[in-house]
């Protein structure tokens, strides 16, 4: 028996160094094309000026393929499509005829969705198991959801018969690449409208994929029109006269050159901007939860989240073991390969945003706080950053004000529920913020008092389509998902 | 948080001052709490994780070493735990190369016939005691199964708590009862079965986590296997980080098994996954870890034999038990 207690001792010390093998997602399932066109009434084509450019694999810098991109008269050609759909076919049709195809499309998304999640893995560098289990479902869900609107408007509290706006030119980010697409083109497909959609620059491939999947769904020619380009391209977009309503999803800058540029003019406008969340832990919160939600908060694609809970503001009671319990947690990470099924963190997008998290970061070492990341290796190749964890940083730190859009956290502390609403509502944006803390009548009351569109309780990074999405203050206006995001299209 | 109260090793010390219902209710009720959401979250979370070729053989491997292979039926005999002492020795009579079982399981009255079929090999022979699986009978006729299972020869002892009592707030009961149970399986292993289904909450969980460590438990464990759910991931989960805290705060180490409805290689290895990231490395090993299981060994057994050969076998290329 003796023996046998110390053979147990032995073991104890001596535990299974056990290594995840890899286990790479098969690319196979995508076939990327040598060269992809412009989605304009239903047909791919060229640019005007043939003009193409890359797109590359931000976790390898490896070429994929190259993309037409869109100037003056390609904007032109794609409006021309959308009014001329809009006016014929798709604003005539009756609702529940514009759910089937929403329907269909939802559907397709889902059967096709291993595809969907690769290529967005390969041309965004996220993780596949995030694509997988996020984006993807998330996008097909998004379009079920308004399907189900189509044929109930008069019923959603706009009026007895709302009505389109016409077409709109929808302007969408490269963090989120699917998902941002079918939050912008499913409520404005469901409630009449007809769209030409300018995917980011970095990250066209997927809404080239969206396209097929409308002409797989039969969908009519010029309800949905992708212009793919850089900055110029969607600049040309949203100022162009035929446009009736501009969604815009991205940075506060371009929001507001937005702004200024359609000012005067009858267009609608809904902007999602940046924003500086923060995740608020109080001192009775179910820590080990809390943990997990301060690293989905900042850590889950990258941190590249316009929603992200970028500052921690944990109580100062037990700001220690929070930072012990999350430095922990974060030794677990796994930073790599992004096809690969265990990965939790993968690439960055670009160079240029990776830059961007460099100067950030070591602003914020110069300004003085404490930077710290778990040993990890990054690959040598493509755009990596390790998470990083800034410890005493106060509010009047560039890394606690400006948006880093990256895998870093800044943590400060507060003493009272008060100091906590302070600190929380004191920065430009209004994003969203998260609470922790086991008190359902604390919960109700930080709620009511922080001023952002999305408030979290005892979770972090949740999302749904009914549920509706949108900021405050230069996080901007609007709401996407649930019958709110209804009123963004119709004239109401 | 505990660390300046606990240092005791065995947190005897500590308890000494604190038995009564008050005071542990003050230290349990004091814990962090759980977020049920969160903690499923967490869990559905680590089952997507990947374990593919060499890992998953190491996986198989050290599975096959922290099973508590477990008869625990109203129909057994001595014929019937023989035969399983000698698939717990050499589960597959084919392959040498395939270690022994942790132990084997039984009631007290099949303890010797356990021992005498085990001899002086590796395997253990565990116990279940204490009025399994209810537990409903005094601390006299708890203590007399236990002496029984111990003179018998077990090294182990699966004792279940009075969950009656710590629903009704009796903290000071329940501890008092594991103390007594470990002072009587004197040099035996003492394995604390929370009947978490029981219990409701993981919040419970958690605290009788706590309890029946400060009273002295080798092991915390999940089930009995004869109340429905047993053994869940996220309990595991919670019982994992119990375990993880109390090292941290009392530098003593305690064990968890998981036990019941568990019955296929990719369960198991979820659930070592679950162990690896929350508990860590230092439990990935039969004396922190054990799973209670009948069935699951054939399928550790048929998986390992896909992951060397390729194939599959057929059902009758594994012995029964």
């Amino acid at each position: 028996m003796a023996d046998k207690a110390g053979e147990g001792a032995v073991a104890v010390t001596s535990g299974l160094d056990w290594q995840y093998a890899p286990a790479p997602e098969s690319r196979d399932v995508v076939a990327i094309a040598p060269r992809y066109g412009l989605f304009v009434n239903g047909e791919f084509t060229q640019a005007a000026s043939g003009r193409t450019f890359p797109t590359i694999n931000p976790a390898t810098e490896e070429e994929l393929t190259v993309v037409a991109q869109a100037g003056p008269a390609d904007v032109d050609r794609a409006v021309a499509a959308a009014r001329t759909a809009f006016e014929q076919v798709w604003g005539p049709m009756p609702g529940s005829e514009r759910a089937k195809y929403l329907y269909r499309i939802a559907r397709i998304i889902q059967e096709r969705s291993r595809e969907f999640a690769v290529l967005e893995s390969i041309d965004n560098g996220k993780p596949i198991k995030e694509t997988r289990d996020v984006d993807i479902p998330l996008a097909a869900a998004h379009f079920f959801y308004y399907a189900g609107w189509a044929d109930k408007l008069s019923y959603a509290g706009f009026g007895p018969d709302p009505r389109p706006l016409g077409v709109a030119g929808q302007v969408i980010p490269w963090n989120f690449p699917l998902l941002m697409a079918a939050w912008k083109l499913a409520p404005a497909l469901a409630t009449g409208n007809t769209c030409v959609l300018k995917p980011a620059e970095t990250t066209p491939l997927t809404a080239l994929l969206l396209a097929e999947v409308c002409q797989q769904a039969d969908l009519p020619p010029g309800v949905v029109n992708v212009l793919t380009g850089a900055g110029g391209t969607g600049a040309a977009l949203v100022a162009h006269p035929g446009v009736d309503k501009v969604a815009f999803t991205g940075s506060t800058e371009v929001g507001i050159a937005i702004t200024e540029k359609i000012a005067g003019s009858a267009k609608k406008l809904t902007l999602e901007l940046g924003g500086k969340a923060a995740n608020v832990v109080f001192d009775d919160a179910p820590i080990d939860q809390a943990v997990e939600g301060i690293v989905n908060g900042i850590f889950f694609n990258q941190g590249q989240v316009c929603c992200a809970g970028s500052r921690l503001l944990v109580q100062e009671s037990v700001a220690e073991q929070v930072v012990d319990r999350l430095r922990r947690r974060l030794a677990t990470l796994r930073v790599g390969d992004p096809l690969d099924k265990n990965t939790d963190l993968g690439a960055i997008n670009s160079r240029r945003q990776l830059e961007k998290i460099t100067e950030l970061t070591a602003a914020g070492e110069a300004e003085g706080a404490e930077r710290w990341s778990p040993p990890c290796e990054l690959p040598s190749r493509g755009y990596w950053f390790a998470p990083t964890v800034f410890t005493g940083v106060s509010q009047a730190h560039r890394i606690a004000r400006e948006e880093i859009f990256g895998p870093v956290l800044s943590v400060l502390t507060f003493r009272t529920p008060q100091e906590a609403v302070a600190k929380a509502n004191n920065t430009p944006y209004g994003l969203s913020a998260g609470i922790w803390t086991e008190k359902g009548s604390r919960i109700l009351w930080m709620a009511q008092r922080l001023r952002a569109g999305v408030v979290w309780a005892n979770t972090f990074n949740v999302f749904d389509p009914a549920s509706p999405f949108g900021g405050y203050k230069e996080s901007g206006f609007g709401r996407e998902g649930g019958r709110h995001g209804l009123a963004a299209y119709l004239d109401a | 948080m505990l660390s300046s109260q606990l240092r005791s090793p065995q947190g005897g010390d500590w308890l000494a001052g604190v038995s009564s219902d008050a005071a542990l209710r003050q230290l349990l009720h004091g814990l962090p709490g759980v977020d049920q959401v969160g903690v499923h979250a967490r869990a559905a979370a680590l089952a997507t994780r990947s374990i593919k070729k060499e890992a998953k053989l190491a996986a198989l491997d050290l599975a096959v070493t922290m099973v508590d292979l477990t008869t625990l039926e109203g129909a057994d005999t001595p014929g019937k735990v023989r035969s399983l002492c000698a698939k717990a020795m050499r589960p597959d009579p084919a392959d040498a190369a395939v270690p022994p079982v942790a132990a084997v399981c039984v009631y007290p009255d099949l303890v010797a016939a356990a021992k005498a079929e085990l001899g002086r090999g590796t395997v253990a022979v565990a116990s279940v005691a204490t009025a399994f699986p209810s537990g409903r009978a005094s601390l006299k006729v708890k203590l007399a199964d236990v002496a029984d299972a111990v003179d018998a020869g077990a090294d182990e002892i699966d004792m279940v708590i009075d969950r009656g009592a710590f629903l009704a707030g009796r903290y000071g009961q329940v501890c008092e009862e594991i103390r007594a149970v470990k002072e009587a399986c004197g040099p035996a292993h003492l394995k604390v079965i929370l009947e978490t289904a029981e219990l409701a909450t993981l919040d419970n969980v958690v605290r009788a986590s706590w309890l029946a460590m400060l009273a002295g438990a080798d092991f915390i464990k999940t089930s009995t296997g004869k109340v429905s759910p047993a053994a869940t991931p996220p309990v595991a989960l919670v019982m994992l980080a119990a375990v993880r805290d109390f090292e941290q705060a009392s530098g003593r180490l305690v064990g968890v098994k998981v036990a019941g409805g568990i019955r296929t290689a990719k369960d198991a290895i979820r659930y070592l996954v679950l162990v690896n990231e929350t508990a860590g490395r230092t439990w990935l090993a039969p004396g922190l870890f054990r799973i209670g299981a009948s069935s699951l060994l054939n399928d550790l057994l048929r998986q390992r034999g896909k992951q060397l050969s390729g194939r599959y076998q057929g059902q009758d290329y594994f012995t029964l038990d």
